[in-house]
């Protein structure tokens, strides 16, 4: 836990003179503290190309009047500093008549322990285990042509503190472990990408050479995209396995669902509320309270406790995904999904674990059902477009699928959709609902937060698949 | 205000010297502040107004060829102590790597020219609101508009780089940005487009009513789309995307893609690459321009680099690190490239769009399709159908893929460049790519 107000020559109390004098008649607002400190170990080329640490330490006032966000923010925590920015919200907030809402739930539960991932593995082991990664995927065969792995380490720790002087904090763990090999085979190369990560220490992941399965994985699906042929382009029906494709599920409905959006009416779901928007059968929630995943928080940047919000029911459009602002202007509650990249970021509504629950069906039956079609299993990233409501999401391991069968694997290919129809289009869930391995990055508005996904396998009916075999 | 060269220095000297007391045997610090002031609107209402305030610090340590390196917001000087000490022992702990160095001193900037990169003129908050207002004004008359945001933001940067070696320079750069965003809905759909300015100057920034203009025409031109089916067919990319491909291009030629082997463009130099007449050129030196700097973000002088000559490729980007690793000196390009762009072709716009009887206009792509170790290249789009140098009608929810090694072989430029980013391009027509539709 950190002491902000140490080594400064600002005492708690004045800072909460401060917040107090500031945010007296506005809606809501708050002191956002924030130190973090991180480091990267970067194994790449046979060398370790990289080890740096970061240490990131700042504050960000913000004041809210209706509408209109007030939003400062600082390096630097002292009296001249915390003053100026009081200044600068008031100047922008020149004739506030709100009612300071106090109201915040409160919950004892937490979803990750106080610990400080980096301290408690030093850097040789850390290197050992990066050298061990590189020795053994070289000892693979001559096809591996090149490695990449590295360690991400954090630990986060925020507080908020409120117009009254309540106060509100956190300590976040954060790691993940990566490996990247490229493969050449008669001229030609593929990369294969696998990694794990949560809000625990490393050991939790790499104990008993656990690090092995995640080469391994990695060095599949390199191997798998060398016998690669070129996908085919256009609509057909397409079988995603369970896990991490629920990146389709993220950016699909994910988004469009997030408060903001739906306040301005910018999201194609915004008129959509209670009516049905999936199939049936399909069901999604947004979780943070997930113990030690990478979406989950105990709280979220506002201070809300996270909780468990059933976006979708058997079909039905049940809940919006809110921030203590848009919950307010759309005369709701927080949901506990405000959150921000660090202290230089205004809050926004952001996913936390998204998932899609598991139904009866099972793979195979699914692959059976497909005379034509693709069988995607693993994804590199994605993205929508809110207002139109497309998206897409591209393919880094994927097979055909003909007369019911897999076939040969496929290059990798995008993926696109309409997000308020495709899940319309989904008609079997399997019962083999899967988390992924921790390794999603959301990004929105130029803050990247760490989120996660979960679904089973599904069937979708139609989707354009862009390859480049017509 | 932003903070003076004076204090930076200060600070980097101070880093220096302790590196030196804990042992490194050589040290590059960076200090940089940068001040930034934004006011959004939304729906002709302020909606956000932020201030930021960011000061922070890099420090890279070496004990001969091991290396190490901390950042930190945390300027006091019993933090930087403590991280400075914690860095050079963890360069202790870290193995040697032949190629650790700094930049060779023959290779540092000797001078910092005038690039016209500071504006000392200030836009308080209310003139920021009086612009945004005309903005929003222009970009909601047309009634199918139905949310507008806008913003403009203010930023000004100082920073020094200093290294044991002697090198101690820098200097202040600011930019003045404003863009509209814009959702336009008829009966059938919902659309979102943008336009957006952003110079060195303030007065060289665009007027507020045609950039709500440009944004909300382009955001009423794509209403009702349709989709159309799978087929091989000529695309013409707008600049805006355009540009992306270009930096594509860069990343398949930096020096570090390069030397790991991850690149489709390894063992391609002096290759033609691209299409005959196309020239690609890095200038640093360009008076306001948005990618201009006196040297690479080690120190290292950059001079203006013919990249690619008729369709050769004559120079990847090359750092100091992955220079010493290819045998090459370092060409001033750590941390990429400066002000980059595809020199004018010889036809005009309209001749581009008649060039083929049928070809698709991309405006916007979305996703990360593209493979620098393959060549791949697939994304999502949007656009509209071009039919004998007309624009029939509004396309979306298709892809469009190829691989780079063809694409770059069948570009046709246009005479339009405009230097708009720090990476532009004229409209690129590239045939032979695959549409996937229905």
């Amino acid at each position: 836990m950190s002491n902000f107000f140490e080594k400064t020559d600002l005492s708690r109390k004045e800072a909460e003179n401060i917040i107090s004098d500031t945010l007296q008649k506005c809606d809501d607002g708050e002191l956002y503290l924030e130190n973090s400190k991180s480091e990267s170990i970067l194994l790449d080329d046979d060398k370790i190309k990289n080890s740096s640490y970061n240490s990131d330490l700042g504050f960000g006032f913000r004041a809210i009047s209706d509408e209109v966000v007030a939003y400062s923010h600082s390096n630097e925590i002292s009296k001249n500093s915390l003053k100026q920015s009081s200044e600068n919200l008031k100047s922008t907030l020149k004739s506030v008549k709100g009612t300071y809402n106090h109201e915040i739930p409160k919950s004892n539960k937490k979803y990750y322990d106080n610990i400080n991932p980096i301290e408690q593995k030093s850097l040789n082991e850390k290197i050992k285990i990066l050298n061990d990664v590189n020795d053994y995927l070289r000892s693979k065969g001559d096809k591996v042509k090149q490695v990449t792995a590295n360690f991400l380490g954090e630990q986060k720790s925020v507080e908020i503190i409120r117009s009254g002087g309540e106060t509100l904090s956190d300590v976040r763990p954060l790691v993940r472990f990566n490996v990247s090999v490229m493969v050449e085979k008669d001229g030609r190369k593929e990369t294969g990408v696998y990694g794990v990560g949560g809000r625990q220490s490393y050991d939790s992941y790499l104990k008993d050479e656990n690090w092995k399965s995640v080469c391994d994985e990695a060095l599949r699906i390199a191997s798998v995209n060398l016998e690669s042929k070129p996908a085919p382009a256009g609509e057909m029906k397409v079988v995603l396995g369970p896990g991490w494709p629920a990146i389709l599920i993220h950016e699909a409905v994910g988004h469009g669902l997030e408060g903001d959006f739906n306040r301005k009416k910018t999201s194609a779901f915004h008129n959509l509320m209670g009516q049905k928007v999936a199939s049936e059968g399909v069901t999604i929630i947004d979780d943070g309270t997930i113990d030690k995943r990478r979406g989950s928080l105990t709280i979220d940047d506002e201070g809300t406790p996270t909780e468990k919000t059933v976006l979708i029911e058997n079909g039905i459009l049940k809940n919006f995904m809110q921030d203590r602002l848009n919950a307010r202007l759309m005369k709701t509650r927080s949901t506990g999904n405000g959150r921000r990249e660090n202290y230089r970021h205004i809050v926004l509504p952001r996913m936390r674990n998204t998932m899609m629950l598991s139904g009866k069906q099972t793979q195979e039956e699914m692959i059976k059902a497909v005379d034509k079609g693709i069988f995607a299993v693993s994804f590199g990233g994605g993205q929508v477009d809110i207002t139109s409501g497309k998206f897409v999401f591209n393919c880094t391991e994927a097979y055909e699928i003909v007369d019911g069968k897999i076939g040969s694997p496929i290059k990798g290919a995008t993926l696109i959709g309409d997000g308020p129809s495709i899940l319309k289009e989904v008609s079997m869930v399997g019962n083999d609902m899967m988390m992924d391995p921790g390794i999603g990055t959301c990004g929105k508005a130029g803050q990247g937060v760490p989120v996660g996904v979960a679904q089973p396998s599904i069937l979708i009916d139609k989707m354009t698949v862009g390859g480049t075999k017509l | 205000m932003v903070k003076d060269q004076e204090f930076l220095e200060k600070k980097a000297s101070y880093c220096l010297g302790l590196a030196k007391k804990f042992g490194a045997t050589d040290t590059s610090v960076v200090v940089k502040n940068s001040v930034s002031e934004t006011v959004n609107f939304r729906n002709k209402k302020l909606d956000e107004a932020n201030r930021s305030d960011d000061l922070g610090i890099s420090i890279t340590t070496y004990i001969g060829k091991k290396k190490s390196s901390i950042s930190s917001s945390n300027l006091l000087t019993d933090n930087l102590s403590i991280l400075i000490e914690k860095c050079v022992e963890t360069t202790k702990n870290t193995p040697e790597d032949e190629f650790n160095s700094l930049p060779d001193r023959d290779l540092l900037s000797k001078e910092v020219k005038d690039l016209d990169l500071y504006d000392d003129s200030h836009i308080a908050n209310d003139q920021k609101i009086d612009y945004l207002k005309k903005l929003e004004a222009a970009a909601s008359s047309d009634k199918k508009i139905i949310n507008t945001e806008s913003s403009f933001t203010q930023n000004k940067s100082n920073f020094t780089l200093a290294n044991s070696e002697g090198f101690c320079d820098g200097y202040k750069t600011s930019s003045f940005t404003a863009s509209s965003v814009t959702v336009a809905k008829d009966e059938k759909s919902m659309e979102r487009d943008y336009e957006y300015s952003s110079k060195c100057f303030l007065k060289d920034l665009d007027d507020a009513d045609e950039l709500g203009t440009l944004a909300a025409n382009q955001t009423i031109r794509k209403l009702s789309p349709k989709k159309i089916g799978s087929e091989k067919i000529a695309i013409i990319f707008d600049k805006r995307i355009a540009k992306g491909i270009l930096n594509t291009f860069a990343s398949a030629i930096s020096s570090s893609a390069i030397s790991r082997g991850t690149s489709f463009l390894k063992d391609k130099a002096n290759q033609k690459i691209l299409s005959d007449k196309i020239n690609v050129f890095d200038k640093p030196d360009m008076l306001k321009g948005l990618g201009s700097r006196n040297f690479d973000s080690e120190g290292v002088k950059t001079d203006t680099l013919k990249l690619v000559d008729q369709g050769i490729l004559k120079h990847y980007l090359i750092d100091t690190y992955n220079g010493k690793k290819l045998n090459l000196k370092s060409n001033g390009r750590c941390g990429g490239t400066s002000n980059l762009y595809f020199e004018n072709g010889n036809i005009s716009f309209k001749d581009l769009l008649n060039s083929n009887s049928k070809s698709l206009y991309i405006t916007e792509t979305i996703g990360h399709g593209s493979n620098i170790v393959t060549g791949d290249y697939s994304v999502g789009a949007t656009g509209f159908l071009v039919e004998n140098g007309e624009f029939k009608y509004p396309i979306n929810e298709i892809t469009i893929a190829g691989n780079f090694k063809d694409m770059f072989q069948n570009i046709t430029l246009a005479n339009d460049l405009e230097f708009k980013y720090a990476t532009n391009s004229p409209t690129m027509l590239i045939e032979g790519m695959v549409v996937a539709g229905k």
